[in-house]
């Protein structure tokens, strides 16, 4: 084993990786404000994304989180380092949380060689194994078994280790879902399959493609511990994550969370989409009151733990480093013709 | 091929195919669709669009995200005399339905001893550019023609793209329709009365007497600009549109082949086992010795498909390198396709590579 790179993290080497971030102190100290931080920063970096990209500098397709954040933070940190997340084509908020670098993302999705991908993937396939983000991939409800794979391993070699398959409400309608959940289930695997339910499949409604019954019944019928939470209160999520990480790491076996939440801009790119009649301006309005981002820093804000100085400080180092990592992707290089030979 | 009565109209292959399904479905009961966004307000590219509000959710079914399951649905449908029309945004969602269409959609008419037919039609669409990826842009032709029972079309101009697609339809047994996404905006007369293109053999685009050539698919568009060019500087190319990749009839092109003595394929998909390889052994088994020198295949290189526009630089074939594979094939003409080559470079370099057109502004 030792003589081959290419192996994936054991718990050790990614442990050695995150050794003073100070990440988990973050978290045992303020975790309300981790969470907020770390949704800040994924709206600002969608943000900014939505608004660079009739530049054309980024030449592939993006699938945008805002709105959805909570999820992507409630999850990530209840994780340590050496956990691993299967993404999808939804990626970058659940890659940025999970502490992926900013950097070689961007420059993915400018298709450059310093990518994570060296420009092979694109935005729907971006990784970084030193974080944990094991793989994305475009293909609905691929992942779940290639995280339940993970988690297969994780069992035995004995690793503490938990492993997380992130889907949108559409792949459950996958017969691969009930395949993985199934062999969890069996198996007592340590994986978390998190359903993040934003109501829609690109414009088609769940309610066209599912009966009216709750989500959180699929992984019941399989046997897995199931519950359903509101997706945009980020401590909400984390707690619940929290219950199955300790759950899995005990060697009791899966679980299946669905957080209810909404997409704020189109399925795919940098607009806003309720103009073209596959839903309501008013059902938009209703979850954008429920902010995850505004509803947390309100919290905060009331218990004494943000206020404006602090609030335009950390928009100040978010931006800064937002705009360097433009920088970077930016300045670098696209790859050689050539390079696309390796590795084929 | 059946003479269509009406006057021609321009349209852009997408109208051309939206146009084909309506005239189906009126013409038909038993013609139904199915697809994960085929009464959405994009309606798959603009080929769907205004068929729900027309035929109601009955016959135009918005799908889960189940490819395996609900091509077996279709299938199944299908045995009891439905003409269930299925659509996949991209050829990569329909490999999740592989299973369904090489077994039973391929099987069901031979195992039940031609008692049974499967009148199913499934449009795939191939993707190209922006930056989509290794699993956005894979194109499949020589895996599904591989396997006896299913027709595999590609439609290169509006008018095939209406007239296959109604073939399709009637089709007694699987059609697989593979559609170029970039051909989708190629405009082309498109006669408005319901009419069928034969899904038999390649049809001759442009007669000429040096090299054969063959494409389909997105590629003959390139191949026309290229052996228009050609012609020009007195190269005469033989240029074929593949049509139907499955039942492959090869006899117009052997023939020609015969009388130019070269042969160049172009693939829409990778080189390596490619449906050019199956037309190259075929051609060379029947007039070996009336060959001038190797057949050549072009195509994609032996990778995945980049998402960079750095990598896919060299990737796809086009014109300007079909006309210099033909420049070395041909004792002398490297020096008459001097100037069509130096045109066609400056035609590739008008538009990026990752764009269909100019007017292309992303994601999809
Ligand atoms: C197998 C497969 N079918 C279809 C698609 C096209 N597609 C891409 S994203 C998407 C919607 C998925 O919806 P959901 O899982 O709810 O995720 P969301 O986009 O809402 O985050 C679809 C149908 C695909 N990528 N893969
Ligand atoms: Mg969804």
């Amino acid at each position: 084993m030792a003589d081959d790179d290419r192996t994936p993290p054991t718990a050790e080497a990614a442990r050695a990786a995150t050794e003073g971030t100070g990440h988990d102190a973050l978290l045992r100290n303020d975790l309300p404000l981790a969470l907020y931080v770390d949704m800040l920063r994924n709206r600002r970096i969608e943000e900014e994304i939505a608004r660079r990209y009739g530049d054309q500098e980024m030449r592939c397709p993006v699938h945008l989180s805002v709105g959805q954040e909570a999820v992507s933070a409630g999850v990530c940190l209840a994780l340590e380092r050496q956990d691993q997340i299967v993404s999808t084509h939804r990626a970058h908020a659940h890659y940025l949380s999970k502490g992926g670098d900013l950097k070689a993302m961007l420059a993915e999705f400018h298709g450059k060689a310093s990518g994570c991908c060296g420009g092979r993937g694109g935005s729907m396939h971006i990784f970084d194994v030193p974080a944990g983000v094991l793989l994305s991939l475009p293909i609905v409800g691929s992942g779940i078994p290639v995280a339940t794979g993970a988690a297969l391993a994780m069992k035995q070699r004995g690793e503490p280790q938990v492993a997380v398959a992130f889907l949108g409400d559409a792949a459950v309608e996958e017969g691969v879902f009930h395949e993985a959940a199934n062999f969890a289930a069996v198996h007592r695997l340590p994986v978390i399959f998190v359903c993040e339910n934003n109501l829609y499949s690109v414009y088609t409604p769940l309610k066209v493609r599912q009966p009216d019954l709750p989500l959180e019944r699929l992984g019941r019928c399989h046997g897995i511990a199931s519950v359903t939470a509101d997706g945009n209160d980020a401590e909400a999520v984390f707690s619940l994550t929290r219950a199955a990480v300790d759950r899995a790491r005990a060697g009791e076996g899966p679980s299946f969370l669905v957080f209810d939440t909404y997409r704020w801009l189109e399925h795919c790119g940098p607009n806003y989409d309720n103009d073209i009649g596959y839903r309501t301006q008013a059902e938009f309005e209703t979850w954008r009151e429920r902010d995850p981002v505004g509803l947390m820093a309100a919290k905060l804000q009331r218990q004494g733990l943000l206020d404006a100085g602090r609030q335009s400080e950390l928009l100040a180092s978010i931006d800064a480093e937002i705009n360097e990592a433009f920088r970077f992707a930016l300045a670098s290089p696209l790859p050689e013709p050539g390079e696309v030979a390796l590795y084929a | 091929m059946r003479e269509p009565a009406s006057a021609p109209r321009r349209l852009t292959a997408a109208a051309a195919i939206l146009e084909a399904t309506a005239q189906c479905m009126q013409a038909d009961a038993r013609v139904y669709m199915m697809g994960e966004g085929v009464a959405d307000p994009k309606g798959i590219f603009g080929t769907t669009l205004g068929l729900v509000e027309r035929f109601g959710p009955e016959r135009v079914i918005e799908m889960p995200v189940a490819e395996n399951g609900l091509t077996g649905i279709a299938i199944g449908s299908a045995l009891m005399g439905q003409r269930p029309i299925m659509v996949h945004q991209r050829v990569d969602f329909a490999l999740l339905a592989v299973e369904q269409l090489l077994n039973n959609a391929a099987k069901t008419h031979f195992v039940t001893n031609g008692v049974h037919k499967v009148p199913l039609t499934v449009r795939m669409i191939i993707g190209r550019g922006w930056g989509q990826g290794p699993e956005h842009s894979q194109v499949f032709d020589s895996v599904f023609a591989h396997a006896p029972g299913l027709k595999v079309v590609m439609p290169s101009t509006p008018y095939e793209a209406k007239g296959m697609m109604v073939a399709a339809v009637r089709d007694d047994n699987p059609v697989i329709v593979l559609e170029h996404r970039w051909m989708h905006y190629a405009e082309g007369d498109v006669p408005e009365a319901l009419y069928e293109t034969p899904l038999t053999g390649p049809a001759r685009v442009r007669s000429g007497d040096e090299v054969t050539v063959v494409a389909s698919s997105f590629a003959l568009l390139e191949a026309i600009e290229a052996a228009d060019h050609m012609a020009a500087a007195g190269v005469g190319c033989d240029l074929f549109d593949l049509r139907v990749v499955r039942p492959l009839d090869l006899t117009s092109i052997i023939a020609s082949v015969r009388r130019t003595g070269r042969l160049v394929i172009i693939d829409t998909g990778w080189k390596l086992f490619g449906v050019g390889a199956e037309i190259a052994a075929q051609v060379t088994e029947a007039c070996f010795d009336q060959l001038k020198c190797a057949p050549v295949r072009l195509g994609l290189p032996d990778q995945p498909t980049p998402s960079s526009r750095g990598l896919a630089r060299s990737f796809y074939p086009n014109g300007q390198i079909l006309a210099e594979t033909v420049a070395k094939m041909i004792p002398d003409a490297a020096h008459r396709l001097a100037e069509p080559i130096k045109a066609l470079e400056a035609l590739r370099l008008r538009v990026p590579v990752d764009v269909p057109n100019p007017a292309f502004r992303g994601p999809f």
